[in-house]
């Protein structure tokens, strides 16, 4: 069983898709690591040698920013917006698109699930 | 699109010019400037920019890890106090 940066072990997939399991690594990470290690692609996680699953620990350890890593920089950077206070921070803190989308329809990924908005009602 | 990083980052040049003759004499006065569009540069830290939103100039103290940022981004441009109830609640505050 391969277990690379921490608690990863995807199994009867090919490494190339199996690698994409770690949070960091996508299609193309993979392809490059995969091609640098020599090892071949088509191999299925668990016929992978030893010798081989080292090889990639190595250079994942080593060289790249994965899992919990990659999160704590990514949340680092969004605080450091929201600390200095500017425009991309705002929107951040309200929760709404940072990059001049629209929100009078829409924006519904940052936004979540609509709310109601129901009219006043008269006193 | 970004750009091109051939030309190197804007840096309004009267702001700039300002700025260095502010920082031989080490001055710390309030500069007002209308560059939103300029790069916020290292000479610039320590510094207080009023940058103006279309109205006023808001004070901005400028700090280390504002470098790189557009002074635009610290002096919003639109006032929003939400709609309906929300902004009934704001009000009674």
């Amino acid at each position: 069983m391969a277990r690379i940066a921490g608690v990863d072990l995807p199994r009867d997939k090919r490494v190339e898709v199996g690698l994409t399991y770690i949070f960091g690594i996508g299609l193309h990470t993979s392809q490059r690591l995969l091609e640098r290690t020599r090892v071949s692609p088509d191999t299925r996680v668990r016929e992978l040698t030893d010798d081989e699953v080292n090889r990639i620990r190595e250079i994942v350890d080593k060289e790249m920013r994965v899992e919990g890593d990659l999160r704590r920089e990514i949340s680092m950077n969004i605080k450091r917006l929201m600390d200095i206070g500017s425009y991309r921070g705002l929107r951040h803190r309200r929760g709404l698109p940072l990059r001049g989308q629209r929100t009078r329809t829409n924006a519904r990924t940052r936004r979540g699930p609509r709310r109601a908005v129901g009219g006043r009602k008269k006193k | 699109m970004s750009r091109s990083s051939k030309k190197g980052p804007y840096i309004d040049p009267k702001l700039m010019q300002k700025v260095e003759t502010m920082n031989r004499a080490t001055d710390r006065r309030v500069i007002k400037t209308w560059a939103r569009a300029s790069t916020v540069f290292p000479g610039m830290i320590g510094h207080t920019v009023a940058i103006h939103n279309g109205k006023i100039h808001v004070p901005i103290f400028i700090t280390e890890q504002m470098v790189g940022h557009k002074l635009g981004e610290f002096a919003p441009t639109r006032t929003y106090r939400g709609h309906g109830r929300d902004a009934d609640r704001r009000g009674r505050r």
